[in-house]
């Protein structure tokens, strides 16, 4: 096939110098093993993630449970979102190829309408990306009952007490709330309405919000009463939002029903996620500059002026790359 | 020194360049592997959907099928997306097997000690 070498040489001849043994040229070559050494990385990675895991005493999240929310829908769509992900990194790789199939015949505008195509799904994906980490460091609403009365100070200084059993409502993130387990007590803004409490909007300072000293024994999401395994695994979900910080010392005796450990254990999880996902879309986005690079390059004839497409070619191979990385962490974050 | 991104060699291929028909047979292969890893894709979400985790042979089994189909897919990337299936055999062994030694015994060692670190939690826990 033209384009990639394939005739036969004698090995004395191949071997013998003036020659390119692997029949490929220095930068193609180089980009191989690039991509091998960014690969034992990936690798080294997954493999981190796997060691946490196998050694993780407690429960580990449930991947279907975890990923399962679409933008501006209610309710549950387990893994859709992030098939959706992976189906537009697919196609960006399939619109990349192309790209470099259309060098191969010197067929300038097929290049740059299928490397065109490519850039624009690298910015779907990079944007789908940044709404499942948004989604998962904010959490979502729902409302928990409390496991033993507790008084805390409203905006206007009065104090409101809350009985065991009652619902605290969240109306925005979740997360603010476990933020205010981390300071000392100084009072929440909160409402009554029909008898229940809600956590109201906390502002432009969250930080400066507490509550302390509150115990809950059922988490409630979407109007469901969820204990036990599934419970955890919603704790788990949430408990994604907090993978910068520091284990809570003392959290799990604010938050009875559920294993004290568990959230210490299972930050590792958050950790890779974060981290591996992360490192992922920094790829991602570096490719996409890459290819933004080299679509100019084609637009002003560069390529033409070479007398061929491998640059194309090269960009592709790390493109294609990036798209393997995602089928690994696919598999081992949101399957497995 | 000479530039090799400006060579036209035979042995680098540069000069060569594909016909029509060729890019038409080249497209078919393409469209292909697109549709077999969008299947296989569809079918990883449909599974990750349908079975629930847990301790039994069952679930054992579709994580090696979720692994199987990964390598699968990471297979029709590398050698057809990547064209290393086009390369050269040396080229091909080059990139793959160091690869593929370090990274068996990665997940040999950190599986293992994995493993026996639970072991050892489990003890204090």
């Amino acid at each position: 096939m033209a384009g990639h070498a394939q005739a036969e040489v004698s090995k004395e001849v191949l071997w013998g110098g003036g020659q390119s043994p692997f029949g490929v040229t220095y930068g193609k070559m180089m980009m191989w093993y690039f991509l091998v050494s960014d690969a034992l990385t990936f690798g080294g990675l997954l493999i981190a993630y796997a060691f946490w895991r196998a050694a993780a005493v407690d429960a580990w999240p449930i991947g279907e449970q975890v990923f399962r929310a679409l933008p501006g829908l209610e309710g549950e769509y387990p893994l859709m979102y992030v098939a959706l992900m992976t189906f537009i990194l697919i196609v960006s790789s399939v619109t990349m190829v192309l790209a470099v199939e259309a060098g191969h015949r010197n067929d300038r505008s097929g290049v740059l309408k299928w490397l065109g195509l490519t850039i624009v799904g690298g910015f779907f994906f990079l944007g789908s990306q940044a709404w499942e980490w948004s989604h998962f460091i904010h959490g979502s609403g729902g409302f928990f009952n409390l496991a033993e009365q507790v008084t805390v100070t409203d905006p206007d200084g009065g104090t409101i007490t809350m009985n065991a059993g009652d619902r605290v409502y969240m109306d925005h993130h979740f997360g603010h709330l476990m933020e205010m387990h981390l300071h000392d007590p100084v009072g929440v803004p909160m409402t009554t309405e029909g008898g229940h409490v809600i956590l109201t909007e906390l502002g432009d300072h969250p930080h400066e919000a507490h509550l302390h000293g509150l115990k809950v024994n059922k988490y409630v999401e979407n109007e469901t009463l969820v204990e036990g395994d599934e419970m955890m695994a919603l704790w788990n979900a949430r408990s994604e939002s907090f993978s910068f910080g520091a284990p809570i010392p003392g959290l799990g005796a604010d938050w009875g029903g559920i294993n004290h450990s568990e959230y210490a254990t299972q930050q590792g999880y958050s950790n890779f996620f974060f981290f591996i996902t992360g490192f992922h879309g920094f790829h991602v986005f570096s490719g996409v500059i890459i290819n933004i690079v080299v679509f100019f390059m084609v637009l002003n004839r560069v390529m033409e002026r070479r007398k061929h497409y491998e640059m194309v070619e090269k960009v592709g191979l790390y493109w294609h790359f990036v798209d393997l990385v995602w089928v690994f962490v696919f598999t081992f974050f949101y399957l497995i | 020194m000479e530039r090799d991104d400006l060579i036209v060699n035979d042995s680098y291929a540069l000069n060569a360049h594909h016909s029509e028909e060729q890019g038409i047979a080249i497209r078919k292969k393409i469209y292909m592997v697109t549709v077999i890893l969008s299947v296989i894709t569809a079918i990883e979400v449909g599974m990750g959907v349908m079975f629930k985790r847990s301790e039994t042979f069952t679930w054992t089994a579709i994580k090696w099928t979720f692994i199987v189909l990964t390598l699968f897919k990471a297979g029709y990337i590398v050698m057809t997306f990547m064209h290393l299936g086009d390369e050269r055999k040396n080229l091909r062994n080059a990139v793959i097997v160091p690869y593929f030694v370090f990274i068996a015994y990665l997940i040999f060692i950190a599986i293992t000690e994995g493993l026996a670190h639970y072991d050892l939690d489990l003890l204090f826990h």
